[in-house]
Order: C-alpha cells, then structure tokens, then sequence
C-alpha cells in the first residue's frame, strides 16, 4: 500500500506544479534570429511567469502560415512582423486591437491609427543595398547611387535582391519602386532591374550576406543587416539609393481568439515600452520612441529623410496584386540567366 | 534442443503463443495501414479537392497544367534528373567493375570512399559547390559568371548524392557472373569488347536498368540539392515546398506530390517485373568467376576509382574546411564562429540533438518493428491475411518519395478530426515518418537474414511446444544480429540525413539539424550550414564505425558457429 501511497503523492505534486506552471506564449515572428535571444530575455525577466514560443521565419511565409491557420490559429501574438502584413491579417478580422500602456508616448507614424490600434509599431527598417568593395574593385565597377545606376548594364548577373513573397525587405522594395516610380514606370524599371538580377533569395537578409561575402557584389537587402556586416568586417559600402527607400515598420498584435489573452497583453505592453524600445534601438535607426535611438556609425543621421512618403495600408491592399503580378512577370522565368 | 525442451515444460500453452503472434502481426498491419496507407489516401484526396477542401476532380490538375510556370518546371526536372542519370550510370559502372572483375589493391578503402555521400544530406553536396565553383569559388573558372547556380549545380550535386546508391546495385548485379560463359566466348575467338558486349552487358542489364530508375527517382524527388545551388532553375521538387511552405497552398502541393509519385512507382513497377526475371538468369551449375590479376586493367581500376574518390573527398573536404573559415575569401583565418548554431536561423543546437534524438529512436524502434515483423511475416504460421498485408505494405515505402510521404502526414494528421490528431507536431510522428519512409529496404533486409534460416527451427519448436519468443530469443536473434545491426545503423544514417518527408513535419520545439542546414543557407548562413552539415557527416561517420566495431565483437562472440 504503500507504494500506491507514494505514487498517488508524485502524482499529486506533478498536477499540482502544472497548475502553476508558467504561462507559454506562441509567437509569431520575422525578426533575426540574432534579435530575438536578447528581446525574450529581458521580457521573460520583467514578466517573470510567462515563457515566449518563437516561431520565426520569413515575412512572406509568417503570414502565410497565418493566414493558412485562420479558422484555427496557433499563434497568441504576433511580433516583429510587417505592419503591411499586419494589416492584410487586420482586413481578415483576425487581430485584437489592443492600446498597450504608454502607446501614446510612441511616434503616431508608426502605430496603426485606429483606435484602440490593431498593431503597434517597434521600429523601422528600410532598404540599403550593400556594395562589396573589393569584388567592385576587381570587376571595375562603379558604386551605384541610385535605383536606376541598378539598371546600367555593367551590373549584368552581379545584383541580388530577396524575392518580395517570401521576403518582407523584398516586398517594401517591390512596393516604394511602384509608389515612387508609378505603376507603369515601376514595372519598366523592374523589367530591366530583373535583366540583371542573378539571384531572388528567399530571405532579405541573404542578399547582403552574399555582397559581403563576395559571391555577388552588389545585395539589396535593410539597414540592420547591412550595419551588422560591416562592422564584423565584410568589405561592404552601404548605398541608400537616392530616389528613397522603402521601409516598413515592425509591429506587434495580439492574434484574435488567444487563450492566453492576459499574457498576450503584458507582451504587447513589454514592446511598446521604453526597456524594449532600447533594445530595437540596438538593432535599428529608427525606433517607435522618439528619443530613444542613438546614431549609429554606418548609418547617416537624417536616415529617416531618406525613406519614401508610403502608405502602408496602400502596400496592404494591394499586397496580392503587386505579388501575383511579380511572380507572374519573374518568378516563372526558371531558365538560368545567360 | 535440450535447452528447448526445458523451455517446453515451462507451462506456456502453444495457443497463447500462437494468438499472441496474431496479435502482433495484426497490430502491425495496422500500423502501417495508420502510418503509411492512410497518409498517401490523404495526399491523393486532397489532390482531387478545391480550395475549399470539397471534391473538385482533377480540376487541381487542370488548373496547374494551365500555367508555363509548371511546365518549365517539368521540363527541368526531367532534364536534370536524366542528365544525371547518364553521368551517374557509366561513372558508378566502371566504379563497380573495378570493385568486383578486376584485383586491383586497396579495395576497401576504395568502397568506403564511394559511400562517403550516404553520410551526407543532398544539401552538402550543393553547399560545397557554392565554394568551389561559385563566384567567389576555389575553382571559379571553370564555371565564369555563376553559372554553377542552375542546371550544372544540380546536376553535379546529384551526381554525388546519386553515386553511392547506383553504385551498390551495381556492386550486386556485377559480382555474380557465370565463368563458362566468358570461356565459350573465348574459345569461340572474342575479343576483351566483344566479351563485354555479348556476355558482360547482357548479364548486367537488369542491374543497370534498376540502378537508372533509382538515380532518376532519387533525383526528380530531391529538393535539397536544387535548393540550395539551383539559382533561379525552377524544379518540380522545389516547387512543391514552395507551395506549401511558401505559399501554404496545400492542394497544389498535393497536386505535385501525386505528379512526383509517378515517376517513383513507375520505376518500382519495372524494377519488380525486372527481378522476377533476373532469378532465372543464373542457373545452379553456373560457375563462380575468377578474375586474375591483369596489370593493365588492375592499374586502369585503381585510376578510375582515385578520380572519382578524389572528387567525392574534394566535395566532402570542401565542406568541412568551409565550416571553419572566418569569412570565406576575405578572412581565412580558422574559427569556430560557424559552430555557434544558437545565434542563427535554423533552430540552434537544439536542431542538432533533435537530430541524435530522432535517429536514435529510429534506428532503435524502426529495428524491433521491422525485425519484428518480418519474423512474424516469415516464420509463424498464424494470421494469414494480416501476413499478406505486412509483406504488401512493407514493400510500398520505395515507391513514395519522401516528399509526398511528408506531405501525406500533414494531410492526414493535421486533420482536426483525426483521432491521432494529437501527434501532429511532435517528436513522435518524426520517429514514425522516418520508421515509414526507410521501411522497405530495412525489411528486405531482415527478410533476407531470416529466410538464411532453416525452417526447421520453428517446425520443431512447435512440435516440442515451445513458443515462439523463445525460439526467438535463443536461435534467430543470435543468428541474425549482424542484419539487426545492419538495420539500425541503416535507420540511424538515414534519419540523420533526410530532409524531404521531415521538412513539413518538424515545429519550432522539433526542428531538425538537415532542416537547420536548409533553413541556414536560405538566410545566407552558408558557411554555418556547412558546419551543420560537417557535423551531421561527423555522426553518421561515428554512428557506422561504432557499429561496425559492435559488429565485428559480437561476431566474435556470437557468430563462430558460421566459420566452422
């Protein structure tokens, strides 16, 4: 009997420590692995209780896979995803607009405007084509400055980007040409753009890892990867090209229907906060707080002057179109390129 | 004898042995209906539904053979993967010649230098092409302006991945070989390449049959390698991961699983018609070919094999050595910075003892399943019906890529109303896929083992009354480790490697080290899924010697009776 006893006591004390177990919150995200250690530490430490499930991957295939689970969602928050993404989720009624505390101290440009916002903003981040300078210098080639110096044909099979379905930096590149070009001249300069790409990746991060690897000079890919390479020593030039850069914000929502919704909040509350917010400022020029980012030595200081006017409900709607139409025009064309 | 008849008295009833053997047979036929049938029922219904899950015919199919999209992709799917069929073919021919008919030195080393790419998933081989032909490549020219990436990079790759497993066959078809048919030749005034083309050809034919529908099947279903060094070379394979996980459009990735199915149970249908003829090729007064030494061709074998073991050293050592460069070409300085998985895409270190975890429960209960069941399959005579379904189902896993096996699991458990629902995302259904998708060549092997044994055994174990498990346990196991051992190490490696069925079925809690290489490089973390990739050869390489070690002990100890 006794041992029935003492089996019945485990049994007791294994139900009784899940009673009080830590709440586990899945969450959604497109952050870089390298961010995300740091931003779960210091949420998981002031909310001591709660455990943070990443599941990252790509803008692109997070929202797909959101969009995929609609009936049944999976994740209860969703961060450090495009706030274009975000939105399509928000057209579909699947976001719980939620004001966390202190939003009101956060820059309105980037906190959705409805009120209480369906997302919340934690920083931005834009295009930046990196420039292998050694490789430019062997191939003799000159450092671009604009969109267009892309197009010039000495840059024949030498230029990656991240192909804008999959890729979030990838589809603000797609969407700032069309927006600041025009519909019609977008795709021309795409047309030609595409001429001289050798390679869509599938990440946005992967085209400046291979322009500072060497393996194709020129990478268009954002300012934290690019920030990130350099000072590891990659033999990178960081180009903002003049006509102006396409940028989103990377924001934060909690998914409609969440069953851990009280935890749900102390994370959106966490990323709308000054302790969070000094983290993003670590990995991005920009931040949701004004005042909080420091000047980062690759980066120039009037940075935000160099992002495009963009609506990104605009990018929004037309997230299906502009992505169709692309894939239709450059995804489809499997033969390697001559 | 003695030792069974004590076992006899031990008052066990011979029914109960006999019901529990049905049992079991029965358990594991439905198992494998569970596991392996029902999934494919599941890839094949969502193929024939719409978007909005009702049935809708082939109007899936129709849909997708409208676009120029899909059809490049075929295209270039048959182009690479009979491209690589007519490379592989010959070179793995002259490898396998060289090992079995001529008596050139060091033949051991030459073969364990042509199964190095069993130990590696396809994606090294893509990887390693990247740093030596790429732009930045050891050996750029040969391939100017990145012209690796696309249709040569696949091709190369696969010849790799590919090389070993022709090569075995091949190894088989040629070791076998009727003397008297090379002396009539001979009397009858054939040269050396009149002797090859009327005797040596004709005798390997069906190896070489069956060893190109293998290569084609293995490559038109591989993702990894075009993954990784295909560039923008759009391949049916890849497209269907695209779909799902790009796009999470389930039914056209079912749609291209079920297309991709074809080629796999075509070649499966014509290899089977093909071995059912080769049994009457050799004949019982057949006599065994003795090759004597020949300088010329002794010396020409140990050429062929140097070249084709240099390159496959020179992929392998490619990769490795790119694992511990700094920053490949600007910094050669050596590092372990690659190694530090934890800051990186990919699922950290924690992939890589998924990994161990995964093959470790594999290799252990894949063994007892697959041993199991074709002990019970061959050697009780109970359960008629479950018997014939085990033998049917055990041979079905080499006709379903393990794409389309992945595929099918996520139709069938990720199904809500699915009782085993539960499983979905979890380590389990890892273990069981893999188990699954490897079953058919671990059973051929423990059937074989097994049919060495006389029947006797058990006739007489039931005349005397003894159960089954203790014939079992006393006779057959003894006489069948090495096999077991076989299969094990077998399940390990394989489990260690694949990509294809697991890359939809792994969660952030079970993501895996192969799928960690693939998810690495696509975030431009080359040189970390090197090192991944390094470390999963590494294991597989320590897993195959630790059990040929085991092997050759337990040989000692339990297999002298084969030497007297």
């Amino acid at each position: 009997m006794k041992l029935v006893n003492r089996l019945a006591f485990g049994l007791a004390c294994v139900f009784a420590g899940s009673a009080f177990a830590d709440t586990t919150l899945t969450v959604y995200t497109a952050l870089e692995a390298d961010q995300l250690k740091a931003y779960q530490q210091k949420f998981e430490e002031e909310n001591p209780g709660i455990k943070i499930k990443w599941v990252r991957d790509s803008t692109g295939i997070i929202t797909a896979k959101l969009l995929a689970e609609k009936a049944n969602p999976q994740a209860d928050v969703v961060m450090g995803v495009a706030a274009s993404s975000l939105l399509v989720l928000e057209k579909e009624g699947m976001l719980q607009a939620y004001a966390p505390k202190g939003v009101d101290k956060l820059s309105k440009a980037y906190v959705d405007s409805a009120n209480p916002p369906a997302w919340v903003g934690m920083d931005v981040w834009g295009a930046t084509i990196c420039f292998n300078t050694v490789e430019a210098a062997k191939l003799g080639l000159k450092k671009p400055e604009s969109w267009h110096d892309l197009t010039r044909p000495e840059y024949k099979g030498k230029i990656v980007m991240p192909n804008p379905a999959s890729s979030g930096t990838g589809y603000f590149d797609v969407s700032a040409w069309l927006k600041v070009f025009g519909e019609k001249d977008g795709w021309t300069y795409m047309d030609k753009l595409h001429d001289n790409i050798a390679q869509y990746t599938h990440s946005g991060s992967k085209p400046c890892k291979q322009a500072a690897a060497g393996e194709f000079p020129v990478g268009i890919s954002f300012e934290y990867r690019a920030a990130k390479l350099k000072e590891g020593g990659a033999p990178i030039d960081l180009v903002f090209p003049k006509e102006g850069l396409g940028w989103d914000v990377e924001a934060t929502a909690i998914m409609k229907g969440t069953r851990n919704a009280d935890a749900a909040k102390k994370l959106a509350d966490w990323s709308a906060s000054r302790s969070a917010n000094e983290l993003y400022e670590k990995n991005f020029a920009i931040v949701a707080m004004p005042g909080v980012a420091k000047p980062n030595a690759h980066i120039p200081g009037n940075y935000e002057q160099l992002l495009i006017k963009q609506d990104l409900k605009w990018s929004a709607t037309n997230r299906d179109k502009i992505l169709a139409e692309w894939t239709k025009r450059y995804d489809a064309k499997s033969e390697p390129k001559k | 004898m003695i030792a069974l008849r004590a076992r006899a008295r031990a008052r066990i009833a011979p029914e109960r042995s006999q019901y529990a053997a049905a049992g079991l047979l029965w358990a594991l036929a439905a198992a494998l209906v569970v596991f392996l049938a029902l999934p494919l029922a599941a890839i094949l219904g969502k193929a024939l539904s719409g978007d909005d899950g009702h049935f809708a015919g082939l109007a899936q199919f129709v849909a997708i053979a409208g676009g120029e999209r899909f059809w490049s992709a075929v295209s270039n799917s048959l182009a690479v993967s009979v491209t690589t069929t007519l490379i592989v073919l010959p070179l793995a021919y002259v490898f396998a010649a060289a090992l079995t008919r001529t008596r050139m030195p060091a033949k051991p080393l030459f073969r364990a230098l042509a199964l190095i790419p069993l130990l590696a998933p396809s994606l090294l081989p893509g990887i390693a092409l990247v740093y030596l032909f790429g732009n930045q490549g050891v050996l750029k020219g040969w391939f100017p302006d990145g012209s690796i990436y696309g249709f040569s990079g696949i091709v190369i790759a696969e010849v790799f991945f590919t090389f070993p497993h022709a090569l075995m066959i091949l190894v088989t078809a040629l070791s076998v070989a009727d003397a008297r048919l090379y002396e009539a030749a001979t009397a009858l005034g054939a040269g050396r390449i009149r002797r090859f083309l009327t005797v040596t050809l004709p005798a390997a034919r069906y190896g070489l049959i069956s060893s190109a529908l293998v290569v084609f099947t293995l490559v038109i279903v591989d993702f990894g390698a075009p993954k990784v060094i295909g560039g923008q070379y759009n391949v049916l394979a890849v497209e269907a991961y695209k779909q799902v996980i790009g796009q999470q459009n389930f039914p056209k990735g079912a749609v291209i699983g079920v297309l991709l199915l074809l080629p796999a149970v075509l070649g499966f249908v014509i290899d089977h018609l093909l071995q059912k003829r080769q049994r009457a090729l050799l004949t019982a007064r057949a006599q065994p070919l003795v090759v004597k030494p020949n300088v010329w061709v002794d010396g020409l074998g140990v050429l062929a094999c140097t070249l084709i073991g240099a390159a496959m050293l020179l992929i392998l050592g490619t990769a490795v050595a790119a694992a511990f460069i700094k920053l490949w070409p600007y910094n050669l300085t050596p590092t372990l910075a690659h190694f530090d998985f934890d800051n990186m895409d990919g699922g950290g270190w924690a992939a890589f003892f998924n990994s161990v975890k995964l093959a470790l429960a594999t290799a252990l209960f894949g063994t007892l399943t697959v041993f199991g069941g074709a002990y019970l399959a061959e050697k009780t005579p109970v359960a008629p019906v479950a018997r014939q379904l085990v033998r049917m189902l055990a041979i079905l896993p080499m006709a379903v890529p393990g794409l389309v096996l992945g595929l099918g699991y996520i139709f069938f458990f990720n199904d809500p109303a699915n009782p085993l629902h539960f499983l979905y995302g979890s380590m389990t259904v890892l273990v069981l896929c893999s188990i699954a998708h490897f079953y058919t060549t671990a059973n051929l092997t423990a059937t074989t083992a097994l049919k060495q044994l006389d029947a006797e055994f058990e006739a007489v174990a039931a005349s005397l009354k003894v159960p089954f498990w203790t014939t079992l346990w006393r006779v057959t196991l003894p006489v069948c480790l090495p096999a077991m051992l076989d299969i094990a190490r077998f399940y390990f490696v394989s489990a260690m490697c694949t990509v294809s069925a697991v890359i939809f079925l792994y969660t952030p809690d079970t993501v895996l080290a192969s799928v960690a290489v693939l998810n690495m490089d696509d975030a431009g973390d080359t040189a970390a899924a090197a090192a991944m990739a390094t470390l999963i050869v590494a294991v597989s390489a320590l897993v195959c010697l630790v059990f040929s070690l085991t092997a050759w002990w337990l040989g000692r100890k339990t297999q002298a009776w084969r030497t007297r």
